[in-house]
C-alpha cells in the first residue's frame, strides 16, 4: 500500500527530538494510557485471536492520512485494535461511540484483498544479485517502495520461514511460509545524489524479489 | 482550526483508548491480570539492560561472540532474552570501518526482549523517513559524527529479523569487568546511533 505510513525518503521533515543517550527511556510509558495500546493488541491477537500483528499493521496503514499525522503513535494501535474487533464483529462502533461520548473515528475500510506469494521457485543465495519486483500492491505489503525495481545483493537468507505478510496481512490463513533475504543497496543507488552515501539493507520477503541472471 | 481537524481533537488519544479498555471490560472480554501481565513485561523485563549483557559478554568470551554473530538468536536465548517481537535475533557487527544502526521506516518494528520498547524519536516520522536516506547527517544531528571512511550500513526492519548493533569495545577498558562493560552499552548504542560511552 503506498499509505503515508511508507516514510522511507520521504523529504520535509525536521530535526529528530532526540540527542543520543539524552533522554531516559524510563517511564516506558509517558501517559498513563499508553500501556493499553499493545496489551489490548495483543488481547484481540493472541487471546480472542480475532487477528493477526500483520493485520495491526495494514489497520494502521488504512488510518485516514489526515488522522495517520496528526496522531501519536500508541493511538495508531488503540485505532488499529478498535477497528480490527469491530470488523470482527466482537464490538460495534456504537459501543465504542457510547463509551466514547462522542464519535470514536476508526481507520478507513479495506478495500483490497490481498494477494498470494509466489511459489514453486529456488531459493535465493547469500551474493545473489536480486530485484525487487517493480509491482503495485494496494493491499498490505512489507516491500517499502523506496527499493522498488532496486537492484541489490543479498547478505543473509532467513534459517525460518513466515507466512507472506500480503495474504496474511489480509488474514489469509493459507499464506505461504517464505524466508526473508537481507539485501544490501547502496544508498546511492536508491536516490543518486539527492543522498547521503552508505548502505541500506531491507529484510526482503522471498515473493518479492527476483533473481538476476550474471 | 479547520472542521476536518476540530472533528479529529474532539477527544483525547486517552480517551479512546480509556473507551476501547471500557467496551472491552464491559463485555468481559479481558483476563484478570492480562494486561498487568503485559505491562510487566513491557515495563520491566525487556530492558536495553539485556542488550547490554548480551554485548558485554561477546566483548569478553569470543565463544559467545562467535555464537552471537553465527546465530543471534541462540545466543539471547541463554540469557532468556527472546520472546515477542525478538523471535530471530541477528547481531550486526561494527569494524573499524562500519557503523550499524537500526530502523523500522514502516512502523517501529525493534527486538524488544533484547532493547525493550522502542522509545518515542526512534518511532518518529522524522527518524523513520530520513536515516535510510541521509543516515550521516542523521548521526550527526543526534550527536554522532563519523569519519569519513567508516561506511554507515542502515538495516531497515521490515520483516521478522530483529537487530542488535554489536558495537566494538572502546580501547581502554581492557582492565573492566563484564558488569562494568555492561554500564558503556545504552539503548543508544543497540540501535546503534551511539558509540559505547568513552570510560
Amino acid at each position: 500500500m503506498d499509505g503515508f505510513h511508507d516514510l522511507g525518503g520521504f523529504q520535509g521533515f525536521g530535526a529528530i527530538d532526540h540527542t543520543i543517550n539524552s533522554k531516559s527511556y524510563k517511564p516506558v510509558f509517558k501517559e498513563d494510557w499508553e500501556h493499553l495500546a499493545y496489551s489490548l493488541m495483543f488481547l484481540g491477537a493472541a487471546h480472542l485471536n480475532k487477528f493477526n500483528i500483520d493485520q495491526v499493521r495494514h489497520a494502521v496503514e488504512r488510518i485516514g492520512v489526515r488522522q495517520h499525522v496528526g496522531t501519536k503513535y500508541y493511538e495508531r494501535y488503540i485505532i488499529a485494535t478498535a477497528t480490527l474487533l469491530t470488523e470482527a464483529g466482537v464490538i460495534t462502533q456504537e459501543e465504542l461511540d457510547d463509551a466514547l461520548g462522542s464519535h470514536f473515528k476508526l481507520a478507513n475500510p479495506n478495500h483490497a484483498t490481498g494477494r498470494p506469494a509466489i511459489g514453486d521457485r529456488p531459493a535465493f543465495e547469500v551474493g545473489d544479485t536480486v530485484t525487487v519486483r517493480d509491482e503495485y500492491v494496494s493491499g498490505h505489503t512489507r516491500a517499502p517502495a523506496y527499493v522498488r525495481g532496486k537492484t541489490g545483493v543479498v547478505l543473509h537468507r532467513t534459517t525460518e520461514k513466515w507466512p507472506f505478510p500480503d495474504a496474511i496481512g489480509h488474514g489469509d490463513q493459507t499464506a505461504l511460509h517464505q524466508p526473508t533475504y537481507h539485501v544490501e543497496f547502496p544508498v546511492k543507488e536508491l536516490w543518486g545524489d539527492a543522498a547521503d552515501d552508505g548502505y541500506v539493507i531491507v529484510d526482503l520477503f522471498e515473493s518479492y524479489l527476483d533473481k538476476v541472471q550474471a | 482550526m479547520n472542521t476536518f481537524a476540530s472533528k479529529l481533537s474532539s477527544s483525547t488519544p486517552g480517551e479512546r483508548a480509556r473507551a476501547l479498555f471500557k467496551v472491552l471490560s464491559d463485555k468481559n472480554l479481558i483476563p484478570e491480570g492480562f494486561i498487568e501481565g503485559i505491562t510487566d513485561l513491557m515495563e520491566n523485563k525487556w530492558d536495553p539492560a539485556n542488550g547490554a549483557r548480551v554485548v558485554a559478554k561477546a566483548w569478553t568470551d569470543p565463544e559467545y561472540r562467535a555464537l552471537l554473530l553465527r546465530d543471534g538468536t541462540a545466543a539471547c536465548e541463554q540469557f532468556g532474552y527472546t520472546g515477542p517481537q525478538g523471535e530471530y535475533i541477528v547481531a550486526l557487527e561494527d569494524t573499524p570501518t562500519v557503523k550499524n544502526v537500526i530502523v523500522c521506516s514502516l512502523c517501529s518494528c525493534t527486538n524488544w526482549p533484547v532493547l525493550g520498547l522502542p522509545p518515542e524519536w526512534y518511532k518518529s516520522f522524522e527518524y523513520r523517513a530520513r536515516l535510510v536516506r541521509e543516515g550521516r547527517t542523521v548521526l550527526k544531528e543526534l550527536g554522532t559524527d563519523l569519519p569519513d571512511d567508516i561506511t554507515i550500513k542502515v538495516w531497515d526492519t521490515s520483516a521478522e529479523t530483529r537487530y542488535l548493533v554489536l558495537p566494538m569495545r572502546p580501547a581502554g577498558t581492557e582492565h573492566l569487568t563484564e558488569e562494568e562493560l555492561q554500564k558503556l552499552i545504552t539503548k543508544d548504542v543497540l540501535i546503534g546511533v551511539s558509540l559505547p560511552l568513552a570510560v
